[in-house]
């Protein structure tokens, strides 16, 4: 579950559900994320047939978008090799940066790519 | 404390407070920057910015540049002196709040030898229009390494891209071996 300051997590490949959403500031970025990216290593061995990933976060830190890319690269690396990814990007409809974010990813990154605004309630 | 100490003293803290006043200060804060202070001061800042219901964007932004400058001071501040009580990793840190804008204020001891660099990228950072600081952060993120204290080098290009003004920053001499380094940043009210 999320803190105030790391996102939560969900990397459930049973009910093909993978989702980071939240905020992102963690104290030690690279302990939090390395997990992540391992587990994502391992699933890329034998990835179900379809993955959509879910990116919903509503605030992440300099250090932490390092750390997105690096787990958007192993998604592309995973479109690459013939899998079926799409990552969705879900934005705060009032929020541009956000959503500016996610078109920087998807511009860095060959993997199909959705933007989805939403209202916050 | 004797009596004149004592009057001294007060006369102090009155022109102190009076000082924060003037210029318009709602946090100021000396000392080691952890994560916990980074917490604790962005949500003070966030609560109070939400009672005077300043708008969404504006909150993202301060937001946004206090945790940046915060990390900035926690990961690369150097040590002053040789006390022990002196290490790296400290400065100043205030939020002031006007009219029309907010400043976030950090002050931090740097190394003579680190100056050149930093003043490059500060620089070059500065050349920059919106474009630009977008393809730099772009970069940056892909070929940067985080480094050993977690830096990825993109703190400066988002306080850029996050203010929309160039980054505005001083050296001010404290030794021979070593400078005081001072960056603030404005986010208008007024959007």
């Amino acid at each position: 579950m999320g803190t105030d300051d790391t996102p939560t997590v969900i990397l459930d490949a049973e009910n093909e559900i993978y989702e980071i959403s939240g905020r992102s500031l963690p104290e030690d970025v690279t302990a939090f994320y390395d997990p992540i990216l391992g587990w994502l290593d391992e699933y890329a061995s034998s990835p179900n047939k379809k993955t959509i990933f879910t990116f919903k976060l509503v605030y992440f830190n300099t250090a932490s978008s390092k750390l997105l890319l690096d787990i958007l690269m192993k998604l592309e690396q995973m479109h690459e090799a013939g899998n079926d990814i799409l990552v969705r990007w879900y934005y705060p409809e009032d929020d541009e940066d956000m959503q500016e974010a996610g078109e920087e990813y998807a511009d860095i990154v060959d993997v199909p790519f959705e933007q989805v605004g939403y209202t916050l309630s | 404390m004797d009596k004149k100490n004592v009057r001294g003293f007060l006369e102090f803290v009155y022109d102190f407070y009076k000082s924060m006043k003037a210029h318009e200060i709602t946090l100021v804060y000396e000392g080691e920057i952890t994560h916990q202070i980074t917490k604790a001061f962005t949500s003070l800042t966030e609560s109070n910015m939400a009672k005077e219901e300043e708008s969404n964007s504006v909150q993202k932004k301060v937001f946004h540049v206090m945790v940046e400058c915060l990390q900035n001071i926690s990961k690369h501040a150097d040590s002053f002196g040789s006390d022990d009580f002196l290490f790296a990793g400290r400065g100043i840190f205030m939020v002031s709040k006007g009219d029309s804008e907010y400043h976030v204020t950090t002050g931090n001891v740097i190394e003579n030898s680190k100056i050149d660099e930093l003043s490059k990228i500060l620089d070059y950072i500065n050349t920059l229009d919106k474009e630009g600081l977008k393809q730099l952060y772009k970069t940056q993120m892909r070929e940067g390494r985080l480094s050993e204290k977690g830096g990825a080098g993109l703190g400066f290009i988002d306080i850029a891209r996050k203010t929309g003004r160039k980054l505005e920053y001083h050296f001010l001499p404290i030794d021979e071996e070593s400078h005081f380094f001072i960056l603030t940043s404005t986010i208008s009210r007024n959007e």
